[in-house]
């Protein structure tokens, strides 16, 4: 008996595995893992927007030398098992020649062996340093987000030129709060910062006034905060309503107008380093970025009616330098791979002027990033 | 001294949140002996319907309430209606337990569907400056839902206790089967359980986005919170599951405050965890008053 | 010949050869993969089903020592050098005793407070793995795969094989023990734990056993998936993996341990094949849960029985 029941839910979970393994094969497919849902789908929302966007326009000018582009976007659901076996299904299932993402370091780290035994370049929404270093064991991967310590260097120049030397540091537990803690507590003493409060919260918790005082009653001088999401919103009015004196910094993660409407008057004076997508209106026309900056932002807008902010950027960047290899080299995943290691030089993107090499497979250093201040419910550049 | 007030003005703000969550699981449970695991869901919802009526048509403040509520409580019919009802009479306790884990998820999948992910938030009941007490600051909205707290608590007590239709839904939860025999029509009594639950846990919601914002998926964390405090309280016990709440929220703003602020939740729990082993009734109520209302 | 049809040797052998032959036959890495997720989820559940099913006790701290299994494993491998099939065991055998302590005050507990004694266990182990975990919240990779002497299994047919077969065999085990007097003696638990009183029989000890050997099951499925993904990070290890566990249980269905494959094998499939509904995904799947919970309430295993006898 058991035998035949068996074989009936074998059946049945053959006939859903091979459902739709029978479609056509004539576009050129890429693949992208992205946190759509899950702890961290405030950076992987943007990036799906991001991808459909392109993607589309992509194929309205006539696809790739003639051929369409099929982009597949798995959800991974913000967990490693869920990004292997998006993976999985992306590489053998539906042979895709590149990989964009996935949006988190832990992801990301998970998916480096598997790709790599595959042979399929991907490339990296996440902004650990360990994505791609040590660069001989990353072959295969590439990251467009800046390095965490990119954001933190150009916070702490900031700090050392305004002589700011004792600083409180406020991080959420997730992998983005963690990988900016340890940043941030790696190159303090480089810049002559001593972190005099190393405070924690989690995902989604409600008041984080204790954390503040905590770190102002230790003698700290301003204040870093580091998460993404409705969180970084909650300790900017807790700031505010504390009346603190000292000044607030937030990561690269709070480019978002939607942070400035909801925290209202409490966003004023908050200082942050930011991609130059949420302030390319105030950039000069010279700028070799602007002029893709505008047309990203516009065309992103005029769809979704939000802002793509630094993340949209991210997948951007990953985006065109595969089409880029696609147009040239064609959808081979080796030469893709040898085209995006070699060639992108100078190359302006959206979260900053690339410079991939075979010792560099990020490209971006601090100078991606502007030091941004809140002022009357808007952006403005410190000099 | 300034500082530990303030430590504790923080506890209160996160537990009276808790302690709300805690309330509702207790309306439920309290006729129908069903653990309701879908409430951080129907307080995701209040957030967001008061947010759709308040800041996308802009309608005046109170209207937006009672439209929230009326709305959820439809829900709450709803989820009555499609998964509690077809299960009542056979079901062991457990599958009706997971079933409202099972329309959590449904109805988180909803909430994505129609809201999106991103957070929102709209101004509190009374704007301006928190209040100082004794040189620490404590948020105007956080008085509002004291309030309300004392007001649900006051409510649950007339309802239950001087009201034919709450005694008889009190009747039913304590034995069902004499109940049918008294006339009472038990499963009208689970219906408006599930609907006052939902109202309640919607309003709770409406009350909390000012300070915590609201996300589609900030249901399942509310949940586990009240869910904890609640049978730590004392389920069963409206006094009980209030104070379990306060008290978790207190506690873990306490410990962040003076032993470590990454090892909050954990420490509290672990607290929490090893009281209830020395008073295994909740911490709020013997063991003689978790039997009358029949554990 | 008959009695050997109906003999679980012979029903644990086809469902290995079966899942075996299917692995073989498509021959798919994807497919494979979840495979071998599926079978991870099997021995996990298998542990709760034990719990559930004789000992009538819930836990929804099952993340806990899944967590806690794979931790210790992976961190046994990279930083003692211990071979990694001794670290399996090693670490399976570590967490599970580490249940005592969780055991002996919880089981006392009922219904409710037992549930959300677990529940608040399965949490302070994930709390505590963000803070203390090796990596914090952002995890840790680089741990060895599973090496028998010159032997790697790289490729996921052969942990395929050798998942189902580790599960194969507790699963015979279980289902001895659930025909032997002991598991009789804990299915009378259900019906009249204080009959068993009078009789003298120690039930706080029976009931601690079957939640030492459900928590050494699923301790072992964790530390078999740290070597399997080679990276590990707290997120994998909420309280949401044991909601999952306890639906693969009761949609398997609560009363035979056959549950325990049955609805972990359609649990792991099930969001695979809802792939093609991008994120609203979640809509579908609380839908199919909700239908499914109502309409298959005493398990898959119970429904196919009828529908075959029809």
């Amino acid at each position: 008996m058991s035998l035949w029941r068996l074989f009936i839910l074998n059946l049945i979970f053959m006939l859903l595995i091979l459902n739709n393994a029978f479609a056509s094969k004539e576009p050129i497919k890429i693949g992208a893992i992205l946190s759509i849902t899950g702890p961290a789908s405030f950076i992987g929302e943007p990036e799906k927007n991001t991808i459909l966007l392109l993607a589309e326009q992509i194929n309205k000018a006539g696809g790739i030398n003639g051929r369409p582009l099929e982009v597949l976007i798995e959800d991974s659901k913000s967990e490693e098992t869920q990004a292997v076996l998006s993976a999985k299904k992306l590489i053998e299932k539906d042979k895709v020649v590149a990989i964009i993402g996935p949006s988190t370091t832990g992801e990301s780290m998970a998916l480096i062996p598997i790709v790599t035994q595959a042979k399929i370049p991907m490339i990296s929404l996440a902004a650990g340093t360990g994505i791609t270093e040590p660069v001989s064991e990353r072959y295969w991967i590439f990251k467009t987000a800046q390095y965490d310590r990119s954001a933190v260097e150009a916070i702490y120049k900031y700090m050392q030129k305004k002589g700011i030397k004792k600083v409180g540091i406020l991080t959420i537990a997730t992998g983005f709060g963690d990988q900016g803690r340890k940043a941030l507590l790696e190159l303090a003493p480089k810049f002559g910062i001593t972190i005099v409060a190393d405070e924690r919260y989690k995902p989604k918790d409600s008041d984080m006034t204790v954390q503040l005082l905590k770190a102002k009653n230790a003698g700290a001088e301003a204040i870093i905060n580091w998460s993404v999401g409705p969180e970084q919103i909650i300790v900017t009015k807790n700031w505010h309503a504390l009346k603190m004196g000292i000044p607030l910094f937030q990561s690269h993660g709070w480019g978002s107008k939607k942070n400035l409407q909801l925290a209202g008057p409490a966003a004023e004076g908050v200082i942050a380093p930011l991609g130059r997508i949420v302030i390319w209106d105030k950039l000069p026309d010279k700028h070799p970025q602007k002029k893709i900056l505008k047309s990203f932002e516009e065309s992103y807008m005029a769809k979704y009616k939000s802002e793509p902010g630094t993340f949209g950027g991210h997948a951007y960047d990953a985006f065109m330098m595969v089409v880029e290899a696609l147009k040239k080299v064609g959808p081979d995943p080796a030469k893709i791979r040898d085209y995006v290691e070699n060639n992108i030089k100078n190359w302006p993107g959206i979260s900053g002027i690339f410079n991939i090499s075979p010792k560099d497979h990020c490209g971006l250093d601090a100078t991606s990033f502007e030091m941004v201040i809140v002022q009357k419910g808007d952006w403005e550049i410190l000099q | 001294m300034e500082l530990f007030l303030q430590f504790f003005f923080s506890g209160l703000t996160v537990g009276a949140i808790y302690a709300l969550i805690a309330l509702g699981f207790n309306i439920i449970y309290n006729t129908t002996s069903i653990l309701n695991l879908a409430q951080g869901e129907f307080v995701v919802l209040g957030g967001l319907l008061m947010w759709y009526f308040l800041e996308k048509i802009h309608l005046p403040y109170g209207v937006s309430i009672i439209l929230t509520l009326g709305i959820s409580g439809l829900v709450g019919l709803a989820m009555e209606r499609l998964s509690i009802r077809p299960l009542l009479k056979t079901a062991d306790p457990l599958l009706l337990i997971l079933i409202t884990i099972a329309f959590s998820i449904l109805l988180r999948g909803i909430l994505m569907f129609l809201f999106g992910k991103e957070p929102y938030g709209y101004p509190p009941i009374s704007e301006g400056a928190p209040l100082i007490i004794g040189g620490a600051i404590i948020q105007r909205q956080v008085l509002w839902i004291f309030l309300f707290v004392l007001f649900t608590m006051l409510f649950l007590y007339i309802f239950f206790n001087r009201t034919i239709f709450g005694i008889a839904m009190k009747a039913c939860a304590i034995d069902s089967l004499s109940a049918t025999l008294l006339g009472i029509n038990t499963s009208q009594m689970v219906m408006v359980s599930f609907i006052l639950s939902g109202i309640f846990a919607s309003l709770a919601g409406v009350l909390v986005t000012p300070i915590t914002f609201v996300e589609y998926d900030k249901g399942p964390l509310l949940t586990i919170k009240g869910f904890t405090a609640a049978i730590l309280g004392g389920l069963g016990s409206n006094w009980g599951v209030m104070a379990g709440g306060f008290l978790l929220g207190i506690l873990e703003s306490l410990i962040a405050g003076y032993i470590h602020s990454g090892l909050k939740d954990a420490l509290a729990l672990l607290l929490l965890l090893s009281m209830l082993l020395f008073k295994p009734a909740g911490l709020f109520q013997s063991s003689e008053q978790a039997r009358l209302r029949k554990l | 010949m008959k009695r050997f049809l109906h003999n679980h040797y012979f029903h644990s052998l086809v469902l290995f050869s079966s899942i075996l032959l299917l692995g073989f036959a498509i021959r798919d890495p994807y497919f494979t993969t979840i495979l071998v997720f599926a079978g991870l989820n099997a021995l996990s559940a298998l542990g709760l089903s034990l719990l559930m099913g004789l000992a009538g006790q819930i836990s929804l701290g099952q993340n806990g020592f899944y967590g806690l299994g794979a931790y210790i494993s992976a961190i046994l491998s990279l930083n003692l050098q211990i071979p990694v099939p001794l670290a399996v065991l090693m670490s399976a055998v570590l967490s599970s005793s580490l249940s005592v302590f969780l055991a002996i005050p919880a089981l006392r507990l009922k219904g409710h407070y037992l549930a959300v004694a677990t529940l608040g266990f399965g949490e302070i182990v994930y709390l505590l793995l963000n803070e203390w975990g090796p990596g914090g919240p952002s995890g840790f990779g680089n741990i060895p795969k599973f090496t028998m002497g010159d032997i790697a299994l790289e490729n996921p047919l052969s942990y395929l094989i050798l998942v189902w077969a580790i599960f194969s065999a507790f699963f015979t085990l279980a289902q001895n023990l659930a025909q032997s007097s002991y598991g009789k003696t804990l299915q009378a638990l259900h019906s009249s734990e204080i009959a068993l009183r009078t009789l003298g029989v120690n039930i706080l000890s029976l009931k601690v056993k079957i939640f030492i050997l459900g928590s050494f099951l699923t301790s072992l499925s964790g530390a078999l998936y740290a070597h399997f993904v080679t990276f590990l990070s707290p997120a994998s290890f909420s309280v949401f993996y044991s909601v999952l566990l306890l639906m693969m249980v009761m949609l398997g269905g609560i009363n035979t341990l056959w549950g325990a494959p049955v609805g972990a094998l359609f649990i792991t499939f099930l969001p695979e094949t809802l792939r093609p509904f991008k994120e609203y995904d979640i809509l579908i799947y609380g839908l199919i849960l909700t239908a499914s919970l109502i309409f298959l309430r005493k398990g898959i295993i119970h429904f196919l029985k009828q529908g075959i006898r029809k």
